[in-house]
């Protein structure tokens, strides 16, 4: 349990890096935290500005089902490591590369889930929007967006999740987060590696947390929450 | 701070052809290594079956368990969901000081992460049994045990069967930062050169091609199991 | 019942023909809640009955005939099955011995129409042979093609499911029979078929049958006796059809019958059952002298054509009569003609149909026996008289 102690420890204070000359942990670990949240932030935004309009296109005409069902599916399948790993051996390193690959994996939930709520959106309430004279755009923002909104945030919580838990590995393809820690132990030693370890979990706990938060925030009174936490169906980031 | 990343190059650049000289794809390459792949392809296979057969384990004893009481559903999903979201390089580290490294570190931690998919998928199952189906069995005398087994369960079987789709698919993929554990796996030889095409594309294809096997074996069982699902009215 | 019977050859416990059921003073009321949704329950049904529970929503009809297969336990009282108290026994193996069919079936869709009518044999543990010969005799028996045995219930329509559902009731030919309201969600031509069916097969098969149903006109039909509950779980009036209609024995059961009830008793009588008019009979060629004295003192002023065998041909006119002789051709064909036997209810409504005033009546072999009019059920009706019959029996199958 010492490991622990000194796991800790290396959160809150600096020390020394095992191959000296530089500080490590404590303060030091702020700049790695910002681009954690930076490189999430960016891709899970670049993600949900296409498969959000994507989605609720495809779900208001009613078409592309199977891809929109699919592609979660599909996204399940393809190991974080090896999309990144894939990036890296064709594209290079760099904050870019590792963005577009985190847009890739943030894509499916949002894009499925944003799908199955305009489809599952009550048809009724479509129908007689449609028969009041609202045009598509107006029964897309007034009626299908906020009915399917529980179920959209629901798929930018597991994409954050998600994208939280593999941006641990952009070291990797040199964005230094809160993973680099974990992947350079040789310079951080084995208490670096637990310290960030801890606070990679307590992020992904955080985030999952604030998005609940968000997701039961949005949803509309008189739909039921249960509704929403039955259909959505979460993919577990790496 | 960026990590040199103190990795070993598994190619040769000097003694290899132009191929692995200029990184390309190299199937020739692939050709003359894929013994190398090997023992890394069957732990990634132990890793997944074996996780996702104790987790099914768990999580049908758990299953049972809240379908009598019914209260225990919540907290349940509700800690199983906690497991869920952290994330695995995180929880392969985490639970080193405690078990060590090894396969039986990064197996409880994969094993964990199926608990909610399938307590979840057999819960539901279970609950979408029609009530009329249940009332008509044990009117005509089932014993509630005999209810479970030869009704529920049975009628439960598709939402299990997507449940363990999931599971596996996802496990598959988790196996793949194993080796940060200490466990091996194919994710062991990605990351050994992570740079070198040949190798990323071959070994992020195999873990693939493991999880659509896996899909696809589990979808024939399905078939073939359960006849009364393609039966619908003519 | 039929000796090929494979379930009567070794039955699986005590009793095999229908059984007496008798509810004493039974009462439930759920935990938590102080209004019992039965209370002080009595009633008795003799064996080979069909006793129908009927009143509205929330009466307790349904839990009143689930506490007699203990899927609901009651809280006082006791109830009987051929003299032993359900109590006596483990539930499931009590339900084994009492068929069970509800509305929405329940029927197993993992399992194959074969499958679900042989799921009390297998509990009961009855070897392949005897099963598989029960299975195909039972598919006869409700009807059904034999060749959808190994079908799935999702490819049979909703009439042939409870067809199946009754199949699987009868499995083990239990002695009682518990049906919530079976045919509630047929459509309403195939309820009516359903209905005689089930009558028909109750005149073969003779089970003591507890009925629940909210359809009043469903309960006059099918019930040898009648319960009409009020909410609470209070009986109102326990009696037959024809008693429960012409008697009712207050303002609830009187409103709950309904204000046609004279009209529903035309349902429980045959034409058979009224005194017919006496009908001038003619046949063509004879004295025209002979046939106006029958018209004469008949109580129609028309004559009615017949065949050398009695079968009427047709209505004649006055003028038809002014000559030396018959003359044929009628008129007006006879039609609509009513069988003596049919129920009064039909007849009626085939003249109404027509738009006459009255009908030949004919015997079973299609010669006229009298008229059947308007006025001659109206008549009958202000009296007040019934007759006593067993739905089967109304439903054309003889004991």
């Amino acid at each position: 349990m010492s490991e622990f102690a000194g796991a800790i420890d290396f959160i809150l204070h600096e020390r020394e890096s095992q191959t000296g000359g530089t500080q490590v942990g404590g303060q030091q670990l702020l700049p790695l935290l910002w681009d954690h949240l930076q490189l999430t932030g960016v891709s899970v935004a670049v993600a949900v500005a296409i498969a959000v309009p994507l989605a609720l296109w495809l779900g208001h005409v009613g078409r592309g089902e199977l891809l929109a069902t699919s592609v979660a599916n599909v996204g399940r399948a393809v190991p974080s490591l090896a999309l990144i790993a894939f990036f890296v051996a064709y594209l290079g390193v760099g904050f870019t590369n590792v963005t577009l690959a985190l847009v890739l994996l943030a894509i499916p939930p949002i894009l499925t889930n944003t799908y199955v709520g305009v489809r599952q959106a009550d048809r009724d309430a479509v129908d007689a929007a449609r028969g009041m004279g609202m045009t598509g755009a107006q029964i897309v923002r007034r009626v299908e967006l906020p009915l399917a909104l529980p179920l959209v945030m629901g798929g930018i919580r597991t994409s954050v999740v998600n994208v939280i838990a593999t941006a641990t590995i952009a070291p990797l393809a040199g964005v230094a987060t809160l993973g680099d820690p974990i992947i350079a132990a040789g310079v951080y030693g084995t208490e670096g590696r637990l310290g960030a370890a801890i606070l990679v979990a307590l992020l992904a706990v955080a985030a999952e947390a604030l998005f609940a938060l968000l997701q039961r925030e949005v949803t509309p009174r008189g739909l039921s929450s249960t509704r929403t936490a039955k259909t959505s169906r979460r993919l577990k980031p790496a | 701070m960026i990590a040199l990343l103190a990795q070993v190059e598994i190619r040769d650049r000097a003694a290899e052809d132009g191929c692995v000289a200029g990184n390309g794809f190299c199937p020739g390459w692939i050709a003359d290594n894929l013994d190398r792949y090997l023992e890394p392809f069957w732990q990634h296979v132990y890793l997944s079956i074996v996780a996702v057969v104790v987790g099914f384990a768990i999580a049908f004893a758990l299953a049972l368990l809240a379908h009598e009481r019914r209260w225990l559903v919540g907290p349940i999903i509700g800690i199983t969901g906690v497991l869920y979201t952290l994330p695995s390089i995180a929880v392969f580290f985490l639970l080193q000081p405690i078990t060590g490294r090894g396969a039986l570190t990064a197996l409880i931690a994969l094993t964990a992460y199926t608990l909610l998919i399938l307590f979840r998928n057999i819960v539901t199952g279970l609950e979408n049994v029609p009530s009329e189906t249940k009332d008509a069995a044990r009117g005509i005398g089932y014993t509630d045990r005999q209810v479970l087994w030869k009704v529920e369960l049975p009628l439960a079987m598709p939402e299990i069967i997507a449940g363990l789709r999931i599971a596996a698919t996802t496990t598959v993929g988790l196996a793949t930062l194993a080796f940060f554990a200490g466990a091996g796996g194919l994710g062991g030889e990605i990351f050994a050169d992570i740079t070198f095409k040949s190798n990323v594309v071959f070994a992020g294809g195999l873990c693939l091609a493991l999880a659509i096997l896996l899909d696809v074996m589990l979808l024939a069982a399905q078939r073939l199991l359960l006849p009364w699902r393609r039966a619908v009215a003519t | 019942m039929t000796s090929s019977n494979t379930a009567q050859a070794e039955g699986p416990d005590a009793y095999r023909e229908a059984t007496t059921l008798e509810l004493r003073r039974v009462s439930k009321t759920y935990p938590g809640s102080d209004r019992p949704v039965i209370s002080d329950l009595s009633l008795e049904v003799g064996a080979g009955e069909i006793c129908v529970l009927v009143g509205p929503s929330g009466c307790g009809k349904t839990t009143a005939m689930r506490m007699v297969n203990r899927m609901v336990d009651m809280t006082s009282g006791d109830i009987l099955v051929g003299g032993r108290s359900v109590r006596a026994r483990p539930a499931a193996k009590l339900r084994r011995e009492i068929g069970y069919v509800i509305q929405q079936i329940g029927l197993f869709p993992h399992q194959t129409i074969g499958e679900n009518v042989a799921a009390v044999p297998r509990l009961l543990g009855w070897d392949r042979r005897r099963t598989e010969a029960r299975v195909d005799e039972l598919i006869a028996l409700v009807g059904l093609d034999a060749e959808l045995r190994d079908r799935y219930p999702a490819q049979l329509s909703g009439g042939q499911r409870q067809r199946v559902g009754v199949a699987r009731a009868l499995a083990s030919d239990p002695p009682l029979m518990l049906m919530d309201e079976p045919f509630g969600a047929i459509d309403p031509i195939n309820r009516e078929r359903l209905q005689n069916e089930f009558l028909r097969l109750q005149g073969r098969l003779r089970k003591t049958v507890v009925f629940v149903t909210h359809d009043i006109d469903e309960a006059i039909k099918m019930g040898d006796k009648i319960a009409v509950m009020k909410v609470g779980g209070v009986l109102a009036q326990y009696a037959s059809p024809a008693e429960l209609l012409t008697a009712p024995a207050d303002e609830f059961v009187e409103d709950f019958v309904g204000a046609d009830r004279a009209l529903k008793r035309l349902a429980l009588l045959r034409v058979r059952d009224v005194d017919l008019w006496r009908a001038p009979l003619v046949r063509e060629g004879e004295p025209t002298a002979a046939a106006r004295a029958r018209v004469a003192e008949s109580d129609l002023p028309y004559p009615l054509l017949v065949d050398a065998d009695g079968r009427p041909l047709g209505w004649l006119s006055e003028r038809d009569l002014a000559r030396e002789r018959v003359r044929a051709p009628a008129d007006s064909g006879p039609e609509p003609v009513v069988d003596r036997d049919a129920v009064l209810r039909d007849a009626l409504a085939d003249i109404l149909q027509a738009g006459t005033q009255y009908a030949p009546v004919v015997d079973g072999a299609g010669g006229a026996v009298g008229v059947l009019s308007i006025d001659v059920v109206g008549h009958f009706l202000a009296q007040g008289d019934t007759t006593e019959e067993s739905p089967s029996a109304r439903a054309g199958v003889d004991p």
